[in-house]
C-alpha cells in the first residue's frame, strides 16, 4: 500500500499541504528544505493527554499558516539504564516493573527472562505457561484500557466532540454500554493477574527462574468461569468498531499512513507469539527482511540513535540504517509481521481484516483495530493454557546463581516488542543494562506521523480543537507508555498556543 | 528465688528481676516498647533511640534496652512527646540512606517498616540524603546492600558475640559511618566468616539477604538468635 494524499479538502478552508515530506524519516541533524524558510509560528502541544506519561508536540507553520515541520518530544528522563548499576541482578525485574504501572508484568517478565539467561536456566515448563496466562491477562487489560479508557472518547463520540464530555464520562452519557463493557474487560484481566501474582500492580509472582508460587486450582475455575463474558465483550467490541471504522476516511488516510518496516515476534512456524520467540522483521511490502533472530543478536539488527529534542531514543533497523531504517511495533506490527495468529477466532478476524485493509497494513489508525484482534488471541490463548493439565504443576521456580555474564530477554508488550539486555560481573552485580521499550521503536514513526496529520488537520490561521485532538489521537493511537503514569481521564489540561515571531500571542486553545 | 523489685511501668506495678533492664522487665509483663538495635540473647548498645522513656524523676529521656531496674522505679513509655520522638527518629532513619520499600526483599517483613507503620510515618519531614552507597556482592551467599543499613550494630554483636567470629564492625564517624567487613576487606573475601548466615537472621532491614531472593521474598528468623543464647545457659 502507498501513502495516499488527502483527497477531501472539505474539512479545511486552505488546500492540503504538500506530501512530499513524508518519506523523508524525522531527522533533527539533516533539516528538510521547508524548515530553513523562516518559522514565522509555532504551535505547541504541551501535554498530549489520555496517554501514558508526559509528551509535547510543536507543530511550526509558514508564513502563510501551513504546517512545515513538527516535533514529538517525550519530555520526561527516567535514568533506570544508569542507576540499576551494581544492583543484585535477581532485583531487576522488581525495580524495572517500576517503569510502568499499566504494564509492570511485561517489564517483569522481560527482566525475569534476561535474568533466566544469566542463570542459564531453563524454567520449569508450568512456569513458562503461568508467566505466558499471565501475560495474556495483560494484553486483555491493557489493550481495554487503551481502546476504552483512552481513545474510545475520541472514536465512538468523534475527534471534534465537545471536548469538556470527550472522556469516560461523556461516554458513560452517550455509550454506557460500551463503557461497562471496556470496564469490565479490563477488571477481568486485571483480576486474572490478581489470583495469579496476588497484586495486580508490581506484584512481586513473577522471578528470575519462574514463578515464585504455583497456581491455585480454585483461582484456575474461576477464571474458567469469567472467561465466556469477557471474550463476548471482545466480539461485541470488534462488531461494533467494524461498523464505526468507516465513519474515519481521513484519519485513515492520514495516521501514520506511510510504508514502513515492521518488527515483531513469532514462533518457529512464523505465527504470533506474545511471551516467547525469536523477532522477525518485514519490510514496507511484507517480504521478509530478516527471521528467527535470537534476542541474544538483537543488538545485530537494531540500532539507537540519540535525537536532540527528546529523551526518548530511536531505534532503527541497522542494516538499513538511520533514518532510513523506521519500524514499527506493537498490535498493527504484529499483525503484519506474522504469518498468522494460531487461535481459531482470532485467525477468523485476522483474515478478515486482512480482506478489508490488505496483507500489510500501513495506516497508525487501524492499531486499534488489531488491538481488538489481539485481545481475541489473548483471550484464547488464556483458554488454551488454563485447559492445560500442566499449568497446575507445582514445580514452578529454577534455582541457579550467575552462569551467563549477558542475558536478554525480549517479550511482545501490549505496545510493542520490549528488550532487555544486562551485563553482571561475576558476583551478580549489574554493570550495564540496555531497555528498549515498544514505544522507543515507534518514536520515528510517531514523530513523522505527527508532521503527516498536522499537515492535513492544522491550519495555522485559526486552531481548531479538533483539528490538534486529531494529532494527540494519531499519538494516541500508538498508546505509547511514555512513563508510569495513566491519565485515563482527558482533563489532563491542555494549552495550544499560537505565537507570533517575537513570541506574541496570537491564539490559544485551552481545555481545563 | 532471687528477690525481686517492685517497678512501676505506665501505671502498673510489676515485679522485675535485679539486673533487668527497663526495656526486659517491660516485655516480661507484655509491655510494649519498640526498639531496633536490641537483640535478646545480644547485649545492648542503646543506638537506635526507639526505646527511649521517661523515669520519675530523671530529667531527661532514658534508653529502656539499657537503663536496670531499680526499686520503685516509675516509667511511662508512651506519652504523646515520647510518640512524637520515637516517629523523629524512624524519619531521620529513612532520610539518612535509601529506603525504597517497593523493591526491597525485606518488604512485608521489615522491622524497620514496621514500626513506620506502627508509629503512622506516612511521609519523611526532613529533605532525603540520597547518599551514594554501594552493594557488597561478593559473598557466594549472601549479599550486603549500605543503602538499607541503619547501623543497628545487630550483626556486628551477633557475629562476636553467638557465633565467634567478629567479621563486622562499624567504621567512620557520623554521617560517614559504615558497616565493614573484617577490615574494610569485601565480605566474599573476609577470611574469618564462616558463612553461617546468623547476622542475616539478625538484621532488621533488607540491608542483609541471601542472594536469589527477590523483592518481598527475605523472611528471616531473629529470634534463632536468642534461642541459641539461651540454649547455651546465657553465655
Amino acid at each position: 500500500m502507498t501513502t495516499k494524499k488527502p483527497t477531501s479538502p472539505a474539512k479545511k478552508p486552505t488546500s492540503p499541504a504538500p506530501m512530499d515530506r513524508e518519506l523523508v524519516a524525522y531527522a533533527p541533524a539533516a533539516e528538510p528544505a521547508e524548515a530553513r524558510r523562516p518559522v514565522v509560528k509555532k504551535i505547541t502541544i504541551p501535554h498530549v493527554s489520555r496517554i501514558e506519561g508526559h509528551a509535547r508536540i510543536t507543530i511550526k507553520l509558514d508564513d502563510a499558516g501551513q504546517v512545515i515541520d513538527t516535533q514529538f518530544h517525550v519530555t520526561q528522563i527516567r535514568g533506570f539504564e544508569k542507576f540499576v548499576e551494581g544492583r543484585p541482578y535477581y532485583e531487576m525485574p522488581s525495580i524495572t516493573a517500576r517503569i510502568c504501572g499499566i504494564c509492570p508484568i511485561s517489564h517483569l517478565l522481560a527482566s525475569s527472562k534476561a535474568c533466566d539467561a544469566i542463570m542459564a536456566v531453563r524454567i520449569p515448563d508450568s512456569a513458562a505457561k503461568l508467566r505466558e496466562l499471565v501475560h495474556c491477562a495483560q494484553f486483555v487489560q491493557s489493550h481495554a484500557l487503551s481502546f476504552f479508557h483512552l481513545s474510545a472518547p475520541d472514536l465512538l463520540l468523534g475527534m471534534d466532540f465537545d471536548p469538556a464530555r470527550r472522556n469516560v464520562a461523556g461516554l458513560l452519557e452517550e455509550h454506557p454500554d460500551a463503557l461497562r463493557d471496556g470496564i469490565a474487560l479490563r477488571k477481568f484481566g486485571q483480576q486474572v493477574i490478581e489470583r495469579l501474582a496476588k497484586e495486580r500492580i508490581h506484584p512481586s509472582w513473577i522471578v528470575p527462574g519462574g514463578v515464585n508460587a504455583p497456581f491455585d486450582p480454585e483461582a484456575r475455575e474461576k477464571t474458567l468461569a469469567e472467561w465466556p463474558a469477557a471474550m463476548a465483550i471482545v466480539k461485541r467490541t470488534l462488531a461494533l468498531w467494524k461498523k464505526t471504522l468507516d465513519g474515519f476516511p481521513d484519519e485513515i488516510a492520514t495516521f501514520s499512513n506511510f510504508p514502513t518496516m515492521y518488527c515483531g515476534l513469532v514462533g518457529p512456524d512464523g505465527s504470533l507469539r506474545l511471551y516467547d520467540g525469536n523477532l522477525r522483521f518485514i519490510g514496507p511490502d511484507g517480504s521478509i527482511v530478516a527471521d528467527q533472530v535470537k534476542p541474544g543478536d538483537y543488538a545485530n539488527y537494531i540500532g539507537e540513535a540519540t535525537l536532540a529534542d527528546s529523551y526518548l531514543k530511536a531505534p532503527y533497523y541497522k542494516p538499513v540504517g538511520y533514518p532510513e531504517g523506521i519500524y514499527r511495533v506493537g498490535p498493527l506490527a504484529r499483525l503484519n509481521v506474522a504469518d498468522r495468529c494460531g487461535t481459531p477466532d482470532a485467525d477468523k478476524e485476522l483474515e478478515e481484516y486482512r480482506q478489508r485493509l490488505g496483507r500489510i497494513v500501513q495506516s497508525g489508525f487501524h492499531y486499534h483495530y488489531a488491538r481488538l484482534i489481539e485481545a481475541t488471541y489473548a483471550l484464547e490463548r488464556m483458554k488454551e493454557l488454563l485447559d492445560d493439565p500442566a499449568i497446575l504443576g507445582t514445580k514452578a521456580r529454577a534455582h541457579a546463581g550467575v552462569n551467563n555474564l549477558e542475558g536478554t530477554g525480549i517479550i511482545e508488550a501490549p505496545r510493542g516488542t520490549l528488550i532487555h539486555h544486562y551485563k553482571v560481573d561475576d558476583n551478580g552485580a549489574m554493570t550495564w543494562a540496555n531497555l528498549i521499550v515498544a514505544t522507543g521503536h515507534n518514536n520515528l514513526a510517531i514523530g513523522r506521523g505527527v508532521l503527516q496529520v498536522a499537515k492535513r488537520f492544522v491550519d495555522g490561521n485559526k486552531i481548531q480543537e479538533g483539528a490538534l485532538n486529531r494529532v494527540s489521537a494519531l499519538v494516541r493511537a500508538y498508546d505509547p507508555c511514555l512513563s508510569c503514569s495513566t491519565h485515563a481521564l482527558g482533563t489532563v489540561p491542555l494549552l495550544l498556543q499560537l505565537q507570533g515571531p517575537d513570541g506574541q500571542l496570537l491564539d490559544e486553545v485551552r481545555s481545563e | 528465688m532471687t528477690e525481686k523489685v517492685k517497678v512501676r511501668i505506665d501505671g502498673q506495678v510489676i515485679a522485675a528481676t535485679p539486673g533487668q533492664t527497663i526495656l526486659q522487665a517491660a516485655r516480661d509483663n507484655d509491655k510494649y516498647i519498640p526498639a531496633l538495635c536490641y537483640m535478646e540473647g545480644l547485649s545492648a548498645v542503646g543506638a537506635c533511640r526507639l526505646c527511649m522513656v521517661e523515669v520519675s524523676g530523671v530529667a531527661r529521656l532514658l534508653p529502656a534496652c539499657t537503663t536496670p531496674v531499680q526499686e520503685g522505679l516509675a516509667v511511662n513509655t508512651s506519652s504523646p512527646q515520647l510518640q512524637s520522638y520515637r516517629k523523629i527518629a524512624l524519619e531521620l532513619l529513612f532520610a539518612e540512606r535509601n529506603h525504597v520499600c517497593a523493591v526491597c526483599v525485606s518488604s512485608g517483613h521489615c522491622e524497620l517498616q514496621t514500626l513506620a507503620q506502627e508509629h503512622g510515618v506516612t511521609y519523611v519531614r526532613y529533605p532525603y540524603n540520597f547518599p551514594k552507597l554501594e552493594v557488597d556482592t561478593t559473598h557466594p551467599k549472601f549479599v550486603l546492600d549500605h543503602n538499607r543499613c541503619i547501623l543497628c550494630s545487630r550483626c556486628v554483636r551477633t557475629c562476636a558475640e553467638i557465633e565467634g567470629a567478629h567479621v563486622w564492625d562499624v567504621a567512620g564517624r557520623g554521617i560517614q559511618s559504615r558497616l565493614v567487613s573484617e577490615l574494610k576487606r569485601p565480605w566474599g573475601e573476609a577470611t574469618s566468616c564462616t558463612s553461617c548466615g546468623k547476622c542475616v537472621q539478625a538484621c532488621p532491614t533488607g540491608a542483609m539477604a541471601e542472594k536469589g531472593f527477590g523483592v518481598e521474598e527475605m523472611t528471616k528468623k531473629p529470634a534463632v538468635v536468642g534461642r541459641l543464647t539461651s540454649m547455651r545457659g546465657g553465655r
